[in-house]
């Protein structure tokens, strides 16, 4: 189709980064491609500078010991990926939940690195950020991935109407779906966002057999909460697919929210008994990690 | 004090080491087999080395026994007739070790041990043929106490490759080293995967790109020592190697080094093989009257010298002034190029010479990517591959592999060592394995950062026995000092872990 090509070479992505080879984001080896950017913004988020867009505020650049960052003659702040050496000085001064560090790529620029990866990986995982922020870019990207005679899986917060994308899910595998909280009231507090999509989606994707696994994380010392959502989710997906139980690490999430969920990684046992309690209730596919 | 006096007072050699080191010592008091000065003054300059064969060969390096042959008429000299069952298929395999001769003095070949093994063991109900399997891997751990000790299995599943695996994973035993002979179409997944899961939890087996070594070789290949490629009923009379850094360092530029210094190094290393191939064959009594040779287990037509090669990395990077190795060999495109410009010159130099006797292979020899020795240090890394420390991502790692390994039919390959995760995705390995094989890899090596049993730089220690030996107590296993001192001076077990990035928890 000449419209979609021309797509591919005009629209760009932000891409916070690529890793070649992941065994975390999905079944086997995988490509997994980080978007900028998130509608989200939830407490135990463990990489937050992935939330907004850099607003080339600048407070980065004089900081930076590499010399990687400056400013473009727009006034726009610039990242020399060349002279960066990861010290992840800029992400952890940025006041705005944001990074320098993302490149605006095309679906070209990331069909390349994918195709060098393809010898060696079962598919690609498309992540974020929310990756659904980039719904369009991703479809151009998946149809491309899929003659390749790889897989495409996207891992998402839930917070993009799936049903009216259908081109998306045609060419992916499916969704892995963080679902954080059932309750209203308690989402509003945990991811500033009351979650009906997130719910809705949970049920559309897991009739149309769209639904690859199921994310919560499981906080310590929270029994109300956990219990309703690991009962809301298990109830919901029965043995359709995965649901993995994720122990909440406080390991990268922001000050302030420490201060609200704890210091303390919510221990394997007290994790296990949702896990136990999701296959009691028919998500035989229940599991911690 | 003398050196044989130093030998017998070392609280750290067992006796069969020190048995073994008097043996070296007095071999060293022959001269009679001599090389040309420019020989002598390039092995004093370290640009050649022949890995303290010894000055007097009295057997080949590697001997490859055709174990088949041996379970089909047994041996006269031994006194074994063809086994009937599996006990006495293991009692005379264990028997039969004890005097194959080599290098170290332990049989770097055991075989393919599932398919020698499997129709004796599917005779036997499966728990029994795996107490049997077990006792006879205790017996090759503690009597063949050497890591270059090697057994191969596959490409097929079999009831004995799996039982070995899981006796492999059970037991923790450095010896004997291990490898699959992978092949897309005869090696299953499943029981590919059964491999890496093994591999995770006991650094072995490697994965051996079968259909190369077959185009090499024929069917009747053997993995032995690290990972020698051979054929099986032959073996390698020696492997010296070039060591390329120093080969450079007379070098005024890539040309030059080109086009002088490495032809005149590889004519001295050619200089060197010859001599000492004729020696094995026309004065030692291997080949007239050891059993091996009479009862056709080996033969001498089927043996070819091994021409080894280490320090690319560092050779390159010297030849165009890198002394940032991070920006260097691996990394860098001109870099890497120049590596593959040195490659075929010596492939080409090596296969215009006619070598005297290995006749199975057209009077040649063939290229060694050898794996390095303690001494080493950080001068020279192991045959081609990226130094240790600065390795770029495994992708890239591979690519640059993939570009190299062809070169190499009597041996060469990578070590890749996975952070803990792995171990509950083993699946994520499998297609990296699948992929590089068919892209051109020639043997793939892994193990899980944590384990005890690591593979140093082809060979398999445990931590353990490290550990004991630098308290200046013995370890039964005679690799383990040599583990020892590639983990000091040359950061062996620092490679680059593939882990995983924190991606998820969004």
């Amino acid at each position: 189709m000449p419209s979609t090509g021309a797509y591919s070479i005009m629209k760009k992505a932000p891409v916070n980064k690529i890793i070649q080879f992941s065994n975390v984001d999905g079944p086997g080896n995988r490509t997994a491609i980080f978007f900028q950017g998130c509608p989200f913004n939830c407490m135990f988020c463990h990489n937050p500078e992935t939330i907004h867009m850099c607003s080339s505020c600048g407070l980065c650049v004089s900081k930076c010991p590499a010399g990687a960052l400056a400013f473009d003659e727009g006034g726009k702040v610039v990242w020399d990926s060349g002279k960066c050496v990861q010290c992840d000085t800029c992400i952890k001064l940025c006041p705005h939940d944001a990074s320098p560090r993302v490149t605006w790529m095309s679906v070209e620029e990331v069909l390349q690195q994918i195709r060098r990866c393809a010898p060696y990986i079962d598919g690609i995982t498309c992540s974020g950020g929310e990756c659904t922020l980039r719904s369009e870019f991703m479809t151009e990207l998946f149809r491309e991935v899929v003659r390749l005679g790889k897989t495409c899986l996207i891992d998402s917060n839930g917070s993009y109407d799936f049903e009216k994308d259908p081109a998306l899910l045609e060419f992916s595998q499916g969704v892995m779906l963080d679902v954080k909280a059932a309750e209203r009231s308690w989402s509003e507090k945990l991811i500033s966002d009351p979650g009906d999509m997130v719910l809705k989606n949970l049920d559309y994707l897991k009739n149309i057999g769209k639904l690859y696994e199921v994310r919560t994380v499981i906080l310590p010392g929270r029994d109300t909460e956990n219990e309703n959502t690991v009962r809301y989710v298990a109830e919901h997906i029965g043995d359709a697919c995965f649901y993995k139980i994720i122990r909440y690490r406080p390991f990268g999430v922001r000050e302030r929210f420490l201060k609200i969920l704890g210091e303390e990684e919510t221990d394997e046992a007290y994790a296990g008994r949702y896990a136990s309690l999701a296959r009691e209730l028919g998500a035989s596919k229940a599991y911690v990690v | 004090m003398s050196d044989a006096l130093n030998i017998i007072q070392d609280p750290t050699l067992t006796y069969k080491q020190e048995l073994l080191a008097l043996a070296r010592l007095g071999e060293s008091t022959d001269d009679s087999l001599r090389y040309s000065d420019e020989y002598y003054e390039a092995k004093r300059k370290g640009a050649l080395c022949d890995l303290n064969e010894g000055v007097m060969p009295y057997r080949p390096r590697y001997i490859c026994p055709d174990y088949e042959l041996l379970f089909k008429k047994g041996c006269e000299f031994l006194q074994l007739d063809p086994p009937k069952d599996l006990l006495e298929a293991v009692n005379v395999l264990e028997i039969f070790y004890c005097h194959v001769p080599s290098i170290t003095s332990f049989p770097v070949y055991l075989g393919d041990l599932d398919k020698l093994l499997e129709p004796f063991v599917i005779k036997e109900d499966r728990a029994y043929a795996k107490k049997v399997l077990g006792l006879f891997l205790r017996n090759i751990d503690r009597v063949q106490t050497d890591s270059f000790v090697h057994a191969d299995i596959g490409p097929e599943d079999s009831v004995t490759g799996r039982i070995l695996l899981e006796l492999t994973e059970e037991m923790q035993l450095a010896v004997p080293n291990l490898t699959l002979r992978y092949d897309p179409e005869r090696t299953s997944d499943d029981f590919a995967l059964a491999c890496v899961k093994c591999m995770l939890k006991t650094a072995k087996p490697s994965f051996a790109n079968h259909r190369m070594f077959v185009s090499e070789w024929g069917e009747k290949y053997a993995i032995a020592s690290c990972y020698n490629g051979l054929s099986i009923g032959g073996g390698g009379f020696t492997l010296p190697r070039l060591r390329l850094y120093e080969c450079a360092l007379d070098a005024k530029s890539p040309d030059d080094f080109i086009e002088r210094e490495l032809p005149r190094h590889i004519d001295l290393q050619l200089e060197y093989m010859d001599k000492r191939v004729k020696f094995i064959v026309e004065q030692s009594s291997f080949f007239k009257t050891n059993f091996l040779v009479t009862e056709g287990f080996v033969k001498q037509e089927n043996f070819t010298g091994m021409f080894g090669v280490v320090g690319l990395a560092e050779c390159c990077n010297y030849l165009l002034g890198i002394e940032d190795k991070k920006k260097g060999f691996g990394m860098n495109r001109e870099a890497t190029e120049l590596g593959i410009r040195i490659m075929k010159e010596i492939d080409r130099r090596v296969s215009e010479h006619e070598a005297p006797y290995c006749d199975a292979y057209g009077h040649r020899y063939r290229l060694h990517a050898q794996v390095g020795i303690d001494s080493d240090g950080m001068d020279d890394s192991p045959g081609t591959r990226i130094p240790i420390g600065v390795e770029p991502t495994m992708l890239e790692q591979l690519e640059v592999n993939e570009k190299f390994h062809p070169f190499f039919p009597t041996g060469t390959g990578d070590i890749f060592k996975f952070e803990e995760t792995y171990i509950k995705t083993p699946e994520a390995i499998l297609p990296i394995i699948k992929g590089s094989l068919a892209n051109g890899l020639r043997y793939f090596s892994g193990y899980l950062e944590n384990n005890d049993v690591v593979r140093v730089t082809g060979y398999l220690v445990k931590k353990s026995e490290i550990e004991k030996l630098r308290a200046k107590k013995q370890s039964l296993n005679n690799v383990t000092v040599f583990g020892m001192g590639a983990q000091d001076g040359g950061h062996a077990l620092d490679r680059r872990v593939q882990h995983h990035e924190e991606s998820s928890g969004k």
